[in-house]
């Protein structure tokens, strides 16, 4: 055990000789390593940063709310089966409350009717093309888990009076307004007159397609009263227990059966949504780029590797007296085997560790160019790329190591 | 004037001791290609603790080869070979590097120090193989590298030394792991005669210390310095005797 450890330590220090010794050789072999590593830790970063932006997105939908709509998200092959489906009704929020109320420990809390279409918002000479304009009541508060910049969401007496009040979201409040408080202003949405009493904060964008940001909050009666609601909205359900997802869904498919009066036997004419169905679906997508990035930079690895097997080769062969001259002195084949596995997995270190730091250098860089694109540099990411330099080392180096530990000394020490 | 490397005519022949080499009927089969080349014939040695021995023969004699078999670097096709009483000729590879590592003491023709690493690292080498801790280590190779004269060389590399002190290098190393037998393969092959006949003194001087010594040589000058001398020829021992 003990000699184990004084050869390794021989080992170690004669690969690091050897490196010093062939420091061009040693330092063009390592870009490879270098290059592979830098590209693998980029797409790790790169899938954690997609990850890490899609968890966002999802639980801005809310991780506690059923969407009760006409369509399933996700597209259909069967359209027609949905296309004559009846719009979903605001009212049919009031009568799914009415429900709720009357159910005994129930899992659904709240039922909002939102309507919702694209609208223009001027102030001024400012104006803002295509918000999303959204009607609803003042129950949205609970669904929502963004904090209001300043001001606040419309109540009860002005969403039943249809008040024409309005909150923004915060890239139209700043368009419209740049520094200055929105509140109390008086915005033109759809060409009619809205008082500002509120800003939610800065929230991001779905995925990169829709932004939370780019929206107006309207009192429906108020929406209903200026915009049409005839093609229909959609009902938020907010749950009270998130762990209880599908138990929910079971008792809101119920509920919404019986406000649509359904016989039974007769297929649903709704669909209820969820994020995690929205995940299922991102999830193969997210998976594909996953296997497929990390295989295509996985390739610059692997060519760094076989530099790395190269040069161990060449490193056997121009030692070949050396090895004969230590097999003489004692050296078994366990120590020959070892010493040209260290001196591979060294370079293989090296190269992982200055690739490391490039990647850290390049990812702070991004961060900071582009704070947009999701990029996240993480501890297990250095322990990983190190264990896939030392295992690139010894994958490369094993062949010719292996060669040179089964030389026949006599061979060796008459090798010129 | 260039010292005569004939050896004083007074000199002693130290009482040999217990017997370390045992060869018998040895034979060495090579395939090269279709032809099989018989390296050794059937050789038969006795080597005790504590003789000077060298083995001589033109080149397709089978020195190199009874030189190996010697080293244990490889082992007999046929016969008997038996070191300190254990079976040799049975050995796997790392029985026999184990066996090289604790009882032979290689010295090469040319030197083969390890470039890189100073006198010390290189004679502190089969010492590590041995599992000596680094202390003793240490202080095993400078008591070696001083027994052969060089002890203010210690942290020199094998470029920074002359020939003579690579050489004296490459017997301190031989020497560090107290072995049963030294063994010389030319040892003077690389060096200047003035050189050689300092190396050869050297030897002597190892050999009046106790130790066994057997040296490979084509050289008449050198075998005299050894009392007893084995020549070979067409893969037999052709004479086997006492120096006068």
């Amino acid at each position: 055990m003990k000699r184990l450890l004084y050869e390794l330590t021989e080992s170690f220090r004669i690969a690091f000789a050897q490196i010093r010794a062939n420091k061009l050789r040693s330092v063009l072999t390592a870009l490879g390593v270098i290059i592979g590593i830098v590209a693998v830790t980029l797409m790790g970063t790169a899938i954690r940063g997609i990850d890490t932006g899609f968890t966002k997105s999802l639980a801005m939908l809310g991780d506690d709310v059923l969407y009760v709509q006409k369509w399933p998200w996700g597209g259909v092959e069967d359209w027609w089966n949905y296309a004559n489906r009846p719009p979903i009704r605001p009212e049919d929020a009031d009568k799914l409350n009415h429900i709720i109320e009357q159910t005994p420990n129930s899992l659904l809390e709240v039922a909002v009717p939102v309507s919702a279409r694209g609208n223009s918002v001027k102030a001024g000479e400012n104006k803002v093309s295509g918000v999303f304009t959204i009607g609803t009541t003042a129950d949205y508060g609970r669904l929502i888990s963004a904090d209001f910049s300043e001001g606040r969401l419309f109540n009860d007496t002005e969403a039943a009076g249809g008040r024409p009040v309005c909150v923004l979201g915060f890239d139209v409040a700043e368009a419209l307004f740049q520094n200055r408080s929105s509140i109390d202003q008086t915005v033109m949405i759809g060409g009619h007159p809205f008082t500002v009493i509120g800003v939610v904060a800065k929230q991001g964008s779905f995925l990169g397609l829709f932004s939370f940001d780019n929206q107006a909050i309207l009192p429906l009666e108020a929406f209903r009263k200026y915009f049409s609601v005839r093609r229909g909205a959609e009902i938020r359900v907010k749950i009270t227990d998130k762990t209880r997802v599908a138990d929910a869904r079971e008792e809101l498919t119920g509920a919404m059966r019986r406000v649509r009066a359904q016989l039974p036997g007769e297929r649903d004419n709704f669909n209820i949504n969820e994020q995690g169905a929205f995940k299922a679906q991102l999830d193969p997508i997210k998976q594909g780029i996953a296997l497929a990035g990390l295989f295509i930079t996985g390739l610059s690895l692997f060519v760094g590797a076989i530099g790395i097997m190269n040069i161990t080769f060449v490193s056997v062969k121009e030692r070949t007296k050396e090895i004969g001259t230590r097999k003489a002195l004692g050296a078994r084949r366990r120590t020959i085997l070892l010493q040209f596995l260290i001196e591979a997995v060294s370079i293989c270190l090296i190269g992982g560790f200055v690739g490391l730091g490039l990647t850290y250098g390049l990812v702070l860089a991004v961060g900071a160019a582009f704070p947009a694109i999701p990029v996240e540099f993480s501890v297990s990411l250095v322990f990983i790329s190190m264990a896939v330099s030392i295992l690139t080392g010894i994958i490369s180096g094993f062949a010719p190591a292996w060669g040179a530990s089964r030389l026949d000394p006599v061979v060796a020490l008459r090798y010129e | 004037m260039i010292p005569s490397s004939a050896p004083a005519a007074s000199r002693l022949t130290r009482p040999a001791g217990p017997l370390v080499i045992d060869i018998a009927g040895v034979t060495k089969l090579y395939e090269m290609g279709e032809e099989t080349i018989h390296a050794l014939r059937g050789v038969s040695v006795q080597i005790h603790r504590n003789e000077y021995l060298a083995i001589m023969g033109p080149s397709g004699s089978g020195k190199s080869t009874l030189m190996n078999m010697l080293g244990c670097l490889d082992t007999p096709t046929a016969g008997r070979y038996e070191f300190n009483g254990k079976n040799v000729a049975s050995m796997i590879d790392d029985e026999l590097a184990d066996i090289r590592n604790r009882e032979i003491g290689f010295v090469f023709q040319t030197f083969n120090l390890l470039p890189r690493s100073t006198a010390l690292a290189n004679v502190e080498l089969p010492l590590i193989y041995a599992g000596y801790a680094p202390a003793e280590r240490r202080a095993r190779a400078i008591r070696a590298l001083e027994n052969v004269g060089l002890g203010s060389r210690l942290h020199h590399k094998p470029n920074e030394l002359s020939g003579g002190q690579r050489q004296r290098v490459a017997i301190a190393r031989a020497l560090v792991n107290s072995p049963s037998i030294i063994l010389a393969d030319e040892p003077t092959g690389n060096l200047d005669s003035k050189t050689g006949v300092e190396i050869m003194a050297l030897f002597e001087q190892l050999y009046e210390q106790g130790n066994t010594l057997i040296v490979v040589t084509h050289e008449e000058d050198i075998a005299r310095h050894a009392r007893r001398i084995v020549r070979l020829r067409d893969g037999l021992i052709e004479s086997d005797g006492s120096v006068y």
